[in-house]
């Protein structure tokens, strides 16, 4: 390996560690040094065996066949408690939190401080946990459930878990996908000095500008071998993806702008009334040509995905007129919605967008059942035309669009979504952070499909915390904060600086207490 | 992929996919086992008469379990049914033997036609009920059907007083006779009551099958947010299922009180649970989601020829209740192990692709 490092600094090292699943090899004789104290990046696209070679450091798995080295002595992990016991500590992507436990009772989930017959030392619980989070710069309650925190606190507590446990190891699986520009930057300040303390920190992003940002080693993953193994300071995002993917890639899909006069969608005054008082979204108008991407950036509770729900009628409460191809709308349900021309592609692909226990094709079609269906019978040939269809159109890979859903990898889920929505004939795309936890080509993809649709005449409106993404993908940005729309800005005059300030006013220091913001 | 690793691969897939095939046919085996071990050891078990018999046993549970499986499959549970069989069969028994009394003198009499319509329309009504608690007022279906399964019952008892509506056979001169075609009468050989079977069956594997409600039914257990968001009106496809639930009990309710040519109040008592394990062990899954109309009736099959098969050999029925439980557990326990290795099959075929 090319990256010359004394010895002494390796606290973990893989060595030839291949995992065979049943009639798969996840894994081909892969070698990996953590190094201490420092920063180990590790990238690789979906599918590129990343996730299997955590589980197996995490004690989830076993390899079929090479060894771990911990600090030059041979280990073996029967399970997640002895990769524990050698100081592995993992922040989980798919968040593995008890939503119906506080967060101090989550950080000590099955480690609960015991004083004998008397139960669990709740008070002492709370207090360590908040001393924790006090080191995160986070000021939750010990006390407050799970549940009740917006999803970027919920991996900061994830994390404090994991500091919990004394880990000398850190592995943070995508620890920055849900968090703000704000929160990251804390992140990034609690890495800085967990770096110090001589903890490992092995770190996997999507998210390649921070990962050359913080990085100290990169190693990149395909085809479940290594492509490449080198000092962050020689190389650059290039290189990176050339490594994961074998070519250099186009980011995104710019292409000229295709919006026409026509007016598409127009919103006027949304208001999302808060519980406890206030607006989660603050009489909000917009609005959005044919052809036209309209980006809407903002940070971590500024009411983004709120003002999207909104408009596709899933709060009775919220307020405001939407006007499709400038006809009122008058349903307020998300199936009348649906039919007068608007679709939602969910944030939340896994609780929202799929039903994984229906098949490929039946999530596809799930919401434009009507179009295939004569009386109260479904054309089944008419349905699976449809289906091939979008799986061609959009380039998934489902070779049996009758397989469950679950099946797939999360970039073509995201795509089954996008066809789902697609099937209804929007007018309007409401797309909440469409490129969320997926690789690099399948982004590209996503990123391609929406450039096609606005070309095709589609108004389109995303949300992204992705300031790369919304400055290269939009025509135009409106940027919300504390559910108000703080700035509307066209591609040209847009700059990065301008659309910062405007996503930070009117955060002063006492920002609101987020903890009592719904994310549904 | 190799040649060699392929052929490998196909190898190993075939084994694993056979054992698949062989615990997706786990009730079609459980009841051709529970067939041929009857036939062996008690006597007359397959003659047509005990078939028939049989089979007009099972029909009931059988209504009720594809009431029940729809229910299930959108992540519920009615625990009302065996209520509704009881204040059903109290209704239709009570029409036919006194009708409505108006109060000034004067007595309604419908004819038979007519009261199993509104009989129908009582148990509709109380699946209504039963929807509109678990949709409008956010009652969890286990209490909303608990709470339904003793206010039902407790009607069905204040309708007589607790007593019987014996001797159904109507008065001409009131057009009420007729009832007992219902549970006695026969059409090609077959009795009436497997016929209902069949066309209810028939109904619901379709809607289950073939339509955008049946789509929607399974959508709905399986992520009801994304159901939701894709457009479904989960409120209404909850009202449809407990109404249907309703519906197939009020049937029951109809065919028991038509065999008898009586309405007992305690009738249909622990039918329920019965109507549950028929689903579950057709494979129809407790967290929604899933579940067929076919595996629910041989499932139903199963375990009416288990008790009637046991009679007929003399075991105790105090056994026979030991020998349920267990049989549903082992189809639980199948059903998961099904559920381990279908996982491992598509990861193989995955990988066999990729």
């Amino acid at each position: 390996m090319s990256a010359g490092t004394e010895p002494s600094s390796v606290v973990l090292a893989i060595e030839g560690v291949t995992k065979v699943y049943p009639g798969t090899m996840a894994l081909k004789g892969v070698d990996f040094l953590v190094h201490r104290g420092a920063v180990n990046v590790l990238v690789g696209e979906n599918g590129a065996g990343k996730s299997t070679l955590m589980k197996i450091i995490a004690g989830v798995e076993r390899p079929t066949e090479g060894r771990i080295v911990i600090e030059g002595e041979p280990v073996q992990f029967a399970g997640t408690d002895d990769a524990v016991r050698n100081g592995i500590g993992m922040v989980f992507q798919e968040l593995n939190l008890f939503p119906n436990l506080s967060v101090a009772e989550n950080v000590f989930a099955s480690r609960e401080i015991t004083r004998g017959l008397r139960g669990i030392d709740h008070a002492e619980q709370e207090r360590q946990t908040a001393i924790l989070l006090r080191r995160l710069e986070h000021d939750i309650d010990p006390k407050t459930l799970v549940a009740d925190l917006a999803i970027g606190q919920q991996q900061i507590v994830e994390i404090a878990k994991a500091l919990a446990q004394d880990a000398r190891i850190l592995i943070m699986d995508e620890p920055t996908s849900a968090l703000s520009a704000v929160e990251v930057e804390i992140l990034f300040r609690v890495i800085a000095e967990l770096k110090a303390q001589g903890v490992a920190i092995i770190y996997i992003s999507h998210r390649l500008e921070e990962l050359v940002r913080i990085g100290d080693y990169i190693t990149v993953l395909r085809d479940g071998r290594i492509t490449g193994h080198e000092k962050m300071g020689t190389i650059d995002v290039r290189w990176i993806v050339r490594q994961m993917i074998g070519s250099d890639a186009k980011d995104f899909a710019r292409a000229e702008s295709a919006v026409e006069e026509r007016e598409v969608f127009r919103a006027e005054a949304i208001s999302l009334p808060r519980r406890s008082g206030g607006y989660l979204v603050d009489h909000v108008s917009l609005d959005v040509r044919a052809g036209e991407i309209l980006g809407i950036y903002g940070l971590m509770g500024a009411g983004r995905s709120e003002l999207l729900d909104c408009l596709m009628g899933r709060h009775t409460h919220a307020r405001g007129e939407i006007f499709i191809e400038g006809v009122r709308v008058a349903e307020r349900d998300v199936t009348g919605r649906i039919e007068r021309g608007l679709a939602l592609i969910p944030e939340d692909r896994q609780r929202e967008g799929l039903v994984q226990v229906l098949s490929i094709a039946a999530n596809m079609t799930l919401a434009s059942l009507k179009s295939f269906t004569r009386h109260i019978h479904i054309d089944a040939r008419r349905e699976r035309e449809a289906v091939r269809h979008f799986i061609r159109d959009l380039a998934m890979k489902a070779p049996d669009p009758d397989r469950e859903v679950s099946s797939m990898s999360g970039g073509n889920q995201q795509k089954v979504v996008i066809a789902k929505a697609l099937m209804t004939g929007p007018k309007v795309l409401l797309m909440d952070e469409p490129s969320r936890g997926i690789d690099v080509g399948a982004k590209a993809d996503v990123f391609r499909t929406m450039r096609r649709l606005a070309a095709e005449g589609l108004g389109i409106i995303f949300v992204t915390s992705d300031l790369d993404e919304v400055m290269a993908l939009s025509d135009r940005i409106a940027v919300m904060s504390n559910g108000r729309l703080t700035g509307l800005f066209a591609r040209a005059d847009a700059t990065e600086d301008k659309v910062v300030a405007a996503s930070a006013a009117g955060h002063g220091i006492d920002r609101p207490q987020s903890s009592l913001e719904s994310t549904q | 992929m190799t040649e060699a690793a392929g052929r490998l691969n196909g190898k190993g897939m075939s084994g694993a996919a056979l054992a698949l095939h062989l615990m997706k046919l786990r009730t079609f085996i459980a009841l051709f086992a529970v067939l041929v071990f009857f036939s062996l050891a008690a006597p007359n078990f397959l003659s047509t008469a005990n078939l028939i018999l049989m089979s007009k046993h099972v029909a009931l549970n059988a209504l009720l379990a594809i009431g029940m499986t729809f229910v299930i499959i959108t992540g519920g549970i009615d625990l009302s049914v065996g209520s509704i069989v009881g204040l059903c069969g109290m209704v239709a028994g009570g029409l036919i033997l006194n009708g409505i009394d108006l109060g000034f003198g004067y007595t309604v009499f419908f004819n038979v036609p007519e009261i199993i319509l509104i009989t129908l329309a009582v148990g509709v009504g109380i699946g209504i009920i039963n929807g509109l608690l678990i949709t409008r007022l956010n009652v969890a279906p286990f209490i909303a059907t608990l709470g339904s399964l003793y206010v039902m019952r407790g009607l069905a008892l204040l309708s007589s007083d607790g007593a019987t509506f014996a001797n159904l056979v109507g008065r001409p001169e009131y057009g009420t006779t007729g009832f007992a075609t219902l549970g006695a009468g026969s059409i090609l050989g077959l009795p009436l009551t497997i016929w209902i079977l069949i066309a209810v069956a028939l109904a619901a594997a379709y809607i289950a099958g073939r339509t955008p409600l049946g789509r929607h039914i399974f959508a709905v257990g399986g992520n009801e947010r994304a159901a939701g968001l894709s457009g479904i009106r989960v409120n209404r496809v909850k009202m449809f299922v407990y109404m249907f639930s309703g519906f197939c009990a009020a049937l029951v309710g109809l065919i028991i009180s038509s065999q008898l040519m009586a309405s007992h109040p305690a009738t249909g008592e622990t039918f329920e649970l019965n109507a549950i394990a028929a689903a579950v062990l057709g494979g129809t899954s407790m967290s929604g989601g899933r579940g067929t109309i076919g595996g629910t009736i041989i499932g139903a099959f199963v375990i009416g020829i288990l008790s009637d098969g046991l009679v007929m050999m003399g075991v105790s029925s105090f056994w026979q209740t030991v020998i349920k439980g267990i049989v549903i557990i082992a189809a639980v326990v199948v059903d998961q192990a099904q559920r381990k290795l279908q996982q491992r099959v598509v990861l193989r075929q995955m990988a066999g692709e990729g």
